[in-house]
C-alpha cells in the first residue's frame, strides 16, 4: 500500500498536474480570503470556507481523474493486479495519495488564519471546525472522483462525471427547496453536503456530519474495490 | 509445481477457453503456441490472478490462485503481453517501486542492479521509460518480472518488437533463467519456442490441440514440406493433376489471386522433391504457374492459412481432397468441403501429435 501511495503522490508532480491544482487552489482561494475577509475587514473566514466549496467540485475530479483510467489505458493496471497485494491496498493507496495532494490544497487555509491574526484574534476553535469540514469534505469528494475514475479508461469522462455528480450536490438545496413532496425534500435534505459542511463552518462539530462524510467515503471506496472484483469474475 | 485444471473461460457468450488441462514441473520450460486469439493471453491471465476463469482451477505448489491469491503471486513474476510500464517514470524509479509492491525482501539496490545487468538496461537505467525504444520497454517489462527471483516467470510473448540481436540474446536469457526458474512463455513463432522449450502446448480456438515435447512436436511437423503454388487455370482439374504427382500429399485450395488464378497450398514428402514435376505437369496441361514458394513450418502460418482457408472455401464452394487415393468419394461439393475441414483438422492433429 506505501508503494502504490508513494507513487500515485509523486507521479502527480511527475506531470504538470500537481502543480496546476496547487496553483488553482491557491489563487482562488485566495481571492476569495482577499476578497471576503480582508476587504470586509473581518476576522471570521466562515464565508470563505463556505466560498471553497465550489472549487473543491470542480478541482477534485481533476485530482482523481486519472488514478485508476491512466493505469487502465496504459495497462499497467495488470502489474498492480498481479502484484502480491489486495485489491483494497491497491485502492487505499491511491486514495490516501490524493487525500495527501489534497491536505497540501487545503493547508493554505491555516495561512489566512495566520494572516487575520496580525490584524485581530480570530477564532482558533471556529476555524479549526472549518478546517476539519473542508477536509472531511473533501475526502468524500475524492472517493466519489476515484470511483469514476475506475469504471473508465478515459480520464475526460472520469472527470466529467465526477463534476456532474459535484454540481448535483452543489445543486441539492436548491432542488430540495424547490420539491413539494415532502418525502422527498427530506431525503435530498438529509443528504445535503452543503447544509452539513456549512455547520462546521460556524464551528458545529456535529457527530452525525462527521459520521455522514465517513460513510460516503467508506461506501465509494467500497464501491471502487467491488468495480475491480468484478472485472475480474466477468 | 503448476497444475491446471479443467479452465474455461467465458466472455459474455464467447467460450474464450475450453477445458484447459496441463501440469508444469520444477525446471520446465513450457512454450505457449497458437495464433493470436488462440486463448494463450487468456490462460496465461487467469494463472496469474489477473483474471478469473469460469471453471476450473490453478495450484501453484499448495494454493490454488482464486483462494490464496497473495501466497500464489508471490511466486509468479508476469511480463503481460503489453509491459505494464509507467511511461513517466524513469526505469529506476520503475523498478524501485515495482520492487516495494511485490514486497521483495532482497538487498534492493544490489538485486536490482543484478538485473538491470542480467537484461541489460543499465545504461538507460536513469531515462525516462517513455523515451525507450520498443526493444528496451520490453526488457525493462522482463526486468519487472524477475524482481524477486520468483520461482515461475510467466512471459507472453517476450521478443515482440524486438531486433534479431535482442530476440537472439532474449532467447538464451531466457534459456539460462531456465535453470533455476519454471518458464512459461508464449510466442505464434514455433522457431522460437523450439530454440527455449523443452515442452510445447500448441493453442487453438481455446483448446489445447497439441501438447509435447519440442523434439517430438518438430519432427513430426517437418515429416511434410510444403509448397505455395499460385496457377492459373480451372481449380478441379489442377487440384486432380497435382495430387496425381508422386509424394504430393494433400492439396488445398487457398485464396483467388486474380481471375482465374488460384492459390494452392501442396503439401508433400519431404524426401522426394516434387517442384520439377510439378513444373512439367502443369506445363503439359498448359496451366502457367505465376509463382511457387516453399513455405516454412512457421505455425502462424499454417494457422492463418487454415482459418482463412475454411471460410473461403465455403464462400467460393471449391474442392480440394487429401490423400491421393482415397479420393473420387464425392461429387457433391458440399460434402466435400465437409470432408476438406475435416482434413484440415485431422492434418493438424496429425502434424502435431505424431
Amino acid at each position: 500500500m506505501l508503494a502504490i501511495m508513494k507513487r500515485e503522490f509523486s507521479s502527480y508532480f511527475l506531470s504538470a498536474i500537481g502543480y496546476i491544482i496547487l496553483s488553482v487552489f491557491y489563487v482562488f482561494g485566495g481571492f476569495y480570503f482577499y476578497a471576503i475577509s480582508l476587504l470586509n475587514n473581518t476576522t471570521s473566514l466562515t464565508y470563505v470556507f463556505n466560498s471553497l466549496f465550489v472549487i473543491l467540485i470542480f478541482l477534485i475530479p481533476i485530482l482523481t481523474m486519472r488514478l485508476f483510467s491512466e493505469e487502465k489505458k496504459q495497462k499497467t493496471e495488470q502489474a498492480l493486479l498481479t502484484a502480491p497485494v489486495n485489491l483494497w491496498e491497491i485502492v487505499l493507496g491511491k486514495y490516501v495519495a490524493a487525500l495527501l495532494m489534497f491536505l497540501i490544497c487545503i493547508v493554505v487555509t491555516i495561512f489566512y488564519a495566520i494572516t487575520i491574526s496580525f490584524f485581530n484574534m480570530p477564532s482558533w476553535s471556529t476555524i479549526f471546525g472549518s478546517f476539519i469540514g473542508l477536509f472531511l469534505l473533501g475526502a468524500s469528494l475524492i472517493s466519489i472522483g476515484m470511483f469514476f475514475s475506475s469504471i473508465t479508461e478515459n480520464q475526460i469522462i472520469a472527470a466529467v462525471s465526477a463534476i456532474a455528480v459535484g454540481v448535483f450536490i452543489l445543486l441539492i438545496d436548491s432542488i430540495s427547496q424547490s420539491m413539494s413532496i415532502s418525502f422527498i425534500r427530506n431525503i435530498l435534505n438529509s443528504v445535503s453536503f452543503m447544509s452539513r459542511y456549512n455547520n462546521f463552518n460556524v464551528g458545529v462539530i456535529n457527530l452525525t456530519d462527521v459520521v455522514f462524510f465517513i460513510s460516503v467515503c467508506f461506501i465509494f471506496n467500497f464501491l471502487t474495490i467491488r468495480v475491480f472484483e468484478k472485472k475480474r469474475w466477468s | 509445481m503448476i497444475e491446471v485444471k479443467n479452465i474455461s473461460k467465458k466472455y459474455g457468450s464467447k467460450l474464450a477457453l475450453d477445458n484447459i488441462n496441463f501440469s508444469l514441473k520444477d525446471g520446465e520450460i513450457l512454450g505457449f503456441l497458437g495464433p493470436n486469439g488462440a486463448g494463450k493471453s487468456t490462460t496465461m491471465n487467469i494463472i496469474t490472478g489477473y483474471i478469473s476463469s469460469t471453471t476450473g482451477t490453478v495450484m501453484v505448489d499448495e494454493d490454488e490462485i482464486m483462494e490464496n491469491p497473495i501466497n500464489v503471486k508471490k511466486k509468479i513474476g508476469y511480463l503481460p503481453e503489453q509491459p505494464p510500464l509507467y511511461q513517466d517514470m524513469t526505469v529506476k524509479e520503475y523498478l524501485s517501486f515495482m520492487y516495494d509492491l511485490k514486497k521483495v525482501k532482497l538487498n534492493k539496490k544490489e538485486h536490482i542492479e543484478s538485473i538491470c545487468n542480467l537484461v541489460k538496461i543499465s545504461d538507460v537505467y536513469d531515462r525516462l521509460i517513455k523515451n525507450l525504444s520498443k526493444g528496451y520497454k520490453q526488457r525493462v517489462g522482463i526486468a519487472q518480472a524477475l524482481l524477486g527471483d520468483p520461482e515461475v516467470l510467466i512471459l507472453d510473448e517476450p521478443t515482440v518488437g524486438l531486433d534479431p540481436n535482442q530476440i537472439m540474446e532474449i532467447r538464451s536469457l531466457i534459456k539460462r533463467l531456465g535453470e533455476k526458474h519454471t518458464i512459461i512463455l508464449s510466442s505464434h513463432i514455433l522457431s522460437e519456442i523450439q530454440s527455449v522449450c523443452s515442452r510445447i502446448i500448441v493453442i487453438d480456438k481455446g483448446k489445447i490441440v497439441a501438447d509435447d515435447t519440442a523434439s517430438n512436436l518438430s519432427s513430426s511437423l517437418s515429416m511434410d514440406s510444403r509448397l505455395l503454388i499460385s496457377i492459373e487455370g480451372e481449380p478441379n482439374d489442377v487440384i486432380e493433376s497435382l495430387k496425381d504427382i508422386e509424394g504430393v500429399k494433400t492439396v488445398v485450395l487457398g485464396e483467388q489471386k486474380d481471375q482465374n488464378t488460384f492459390e494452392y497450398i501442396v503439401t508433400y514428402d519431404k524426401n522426394i522433391d516434387v517442384r520439377k514435376n510439378v513444373f512439367s505437369v502443369m506445363a503439359q496441361k498448359e496451366c502457367p504457374i505465376v509463382s511457387m514458394n516453399n513455405v516454412d513450418m512457421s505455425l502462424e502460418d499454417i494457422f492463418l492459412r487454415l482459418t482463412q482457408g475454411d471460410e473461403e472455401v465455403v464462400e467460393e464452394k471449391s474442392v480440394t481432397d487429401e490423400m491421393p487415393d482415397n479420393d473420387k468419394v464425392s461429387e457433391e461439393k458440399n460434402n466435400k468441403i465437409l470432408e476438406q475441414e475435416e482434413n484440415l483438422d485431422k492434418e493438424q492433429k496429425d502434424g502435431s501429435e505424431e
